[in-house]
């Protein structure tokens, strides 16, 4: 890793430190890391949108001579002019006199967007589930391939569990009836697998959580040994600036840390005298 | 103040403190945790394993930066099979910030395929892995559904030039490439909504055989799509990925990972299970002396 390099890594290596601050409380460093993330994702974005979309599709680099073409003057894709034409009204937003103008692109743009999601979306997110749902109940399979396997979601009885389950899920939304007696207990069944249905995601979403955490420990392990073992790096002779730069990260934290001890200190002092 | 009150006034950053300590002393220790495959991560495995050279396999990078934890082990282990079993891969990426972890992935990859390794006992002696030949990575376009939708036409309709700028007509790998009957499977790597994109508007319109590899926030919700046969198989989060690193034999950062998860879940189950008896105890309390 060459200087320059581990100059951003340090950099990065701060960052994390910081968000992960919020932890104990909202504060400067954790502001900091935030603003920057934020913006540099924005800029990102718009660079790369710029690049990738607007211009490919607006504008080409005619490399023979160096200079640039607007592609609808140039070429045989006067059409493009169109979507163009509709990507200038949606700036009309900004005038209160013009802005009902931009409703026009809007509309086309769902439009469009309903015409294509409308009849995919309902094929694959409800007849394809739906079919599923009523699917014969496979009894040759009915414990799972070959022994009994609770989480072969292919077995006869888990589309056994997945049809009584949606069943008494839609019961338990019906509330044109009051939830006693048989209907009751379905309702009651329906709210069960709701809740082992949330608690998988739960579960889920807590491994994510610990994974990103786990991720940011391996880059700090990665950026330690690159600190302290320097002289395995191809730049030997910059060991000393690596060594500086890290304590100089270790007495900015320290700081703010005694900032903090101090701060807490005083006022607990101050909430006994009173 | 007893013992149960004192659980249900604990203050969260105790919580956080002890979460940490697990965290880093067993990841400051290494030691093996066993690893259970499921089959929905076995399929993905198998199918890739089966292709003949030559094959091409699309892996749509659809993650930023923030799923990276999860998604680029995933990703590492499969481009790294395909490669190494003389597979071509045709890259995309439909998010935001995806086309940095795309070519941060090919650099690392291709790097890794320099030296001669071993895996599941069969050596595969080290080659250069060349673009456009061995791979192509079409790059970004905003708007994935409309994309996905003109790829299955022709991947030169969005993408008339690779993410480098070169015409996709004059690489090699794309000669006769047209759309999705030209690619064996797609294997999106997603940490946004593309992923149901993919089911609807890619192998719901064009039948390809699609599999996923999902962040563990939105696993759940993909599992009734492997169940009807939308998807041939799923990863999900860092145990997904781990399961696929163990299948093929090439322990990385997931697998690192594992004994992490394992005992931080495991306090949390403590943190859960003490929650409930302080909660329980101290409304069967207030119950009481309600009572008197």
């Amino acid at each position: 890793m060459d200087f320059t390099t581990f100059l951003w890594t340090t950099f990065a290596a701060f960052l994390t430190l910081a968000t992960f601050s919020f932890l104990y409380k909202d504060n400067p460093f954790y502001k900091i890391a935030e603003h920057i993330v934020t913006g540099v994702a924005a800029g990102y974005f718009a660079i790369l949108l710029w690049h990738n979309g607007l211009i490919p599709k607006l504008v080409f680099d005619r490399l023979e001579d160096g200079n640039w073409y607007v592609l609808w003057l140039d070429s045989s894709k006067p059409w493009y002019l169109i979507p163009a034409f509709l990507g200038l009204l949606m700036w009309t937003r900004f005038s209160m006199k013009w802005q009902w103008v931009s409703r026009w692109p809007m509309a086309m743009y769902i439009g469009i967007s309903a015409g294509i999601a409308v009849p995919l979306e309902m094929s694959n997110r409800v007849n394809k589930q739906l079919y599923d749902t009523m699917a014969t109940i496979d009894w040759a399979n009915f414990l799972g391939q070959g022994s009994f396997n609770l989480f072969d979601v292919q077995s006869g009885l888990s589309q056994l569990i997945v049809f009584a389950g949606v069943i008494a899920g839609l019961v338990y939304f019906f509330f044109s009836k009051e939830h006693k007696g048989i209907f009751g207990g379905v309702a009651t069944f329906g709210i069960w697998i709701l809740m082992i249905g949330f608690g998988a995601s739960f579960g889920f979403t807590v491994m994510a959580r610990i994974s990103l955490f786990i991720n940011r420990m391996q880059f700090l392990k990665v950026w330690g040994l690159e600190a302290f073992n320097a002289a395995e790096t191809p730049n030997p002779g910059h060991s000393a600036f690596y060594q500086i730069f890290f304590w100089l990260l270790v007495l900015l934290v320290a700081g703010y840390a005694t900032l903090e001890i101090v701060r807490y200190a005083k006022s607990s002092v101050s909430q006994t005298r009173k | 103040m007893d013992i149960f009150e004192r659980l249900m006034k604990l203050d969260r950053r105790w919580v956080f403190l002890f979460l940490i300590i697990v965290c880093v002393v067993t990841y400051a220790f290494d030691f093996p945790v066993p690893i259970l495959v499921e089959p929905e991560v076995k399929a993905i495995f198998d199918f890739v394993d089966s292709l003949p050279p030559g094959e091409i396999v699309m892996v749509p990078i659809d993650y930023d930066p923030g799923s990276l934890a999860e998604l680029h082990p995933m990703t590492y282990a499969i481009v790294e099979q395909c490669w190494r079993k003389n597979l071509k891969v045709l890259f995309t990426a439909l998010s935001q910030n995806a086309p940095g972890m795309a070519d941060q992935a090919i650099r690392d990859i291709s790097d890794s395929l320099k030296v001669e390794k071993e895996y599941n006992g069969v050596a595969y002696p080290p080659r250069e892995i060349v673009n456009g030949e061995d791979f192509v990575f079409l790059g970004y376009k905003p708007y994935p559904s409309i994309i996905i939708l003109s790829m299955g036409q022709n991947f030169r309709l969005p993408f008339p030039t690779d993410y480098y700028g070169t015409p996709l007509d004059s690489l090699p790998m794309m000669k006769g490439v047209q759309n999705y009957d030209d690619v064996a499977c797609v294997i999106d790597i997603s940490g946004t909504n593309s992923t149901d994109y993919w089911i609807s508007y890619g192998q719901g319109r064009y039948g390809f055989p699609l599999a996923i590899g999902v962040t563990g926030v939105s696993t759940a919700q993909y599992y009734p799509f492997y169940g009807s046969g939308q998807i041939f198989g799923i990863m999900g989060g860092m145990l997904g990925a781990a399961q696929y690193e163990d299948l093929a034999d090439n322990p990385g950062l997931a697998k690192d990972g594992m004994r992490v998860q394992l005992y931080a879940h495991m306090m949390i189950i403590a943190f859960i299970i003490l929650g409930n008896i302080g909660y329980f105890v101290s409304g069967r309390r207030a119950k009481v002396e309600g009572v008197k």
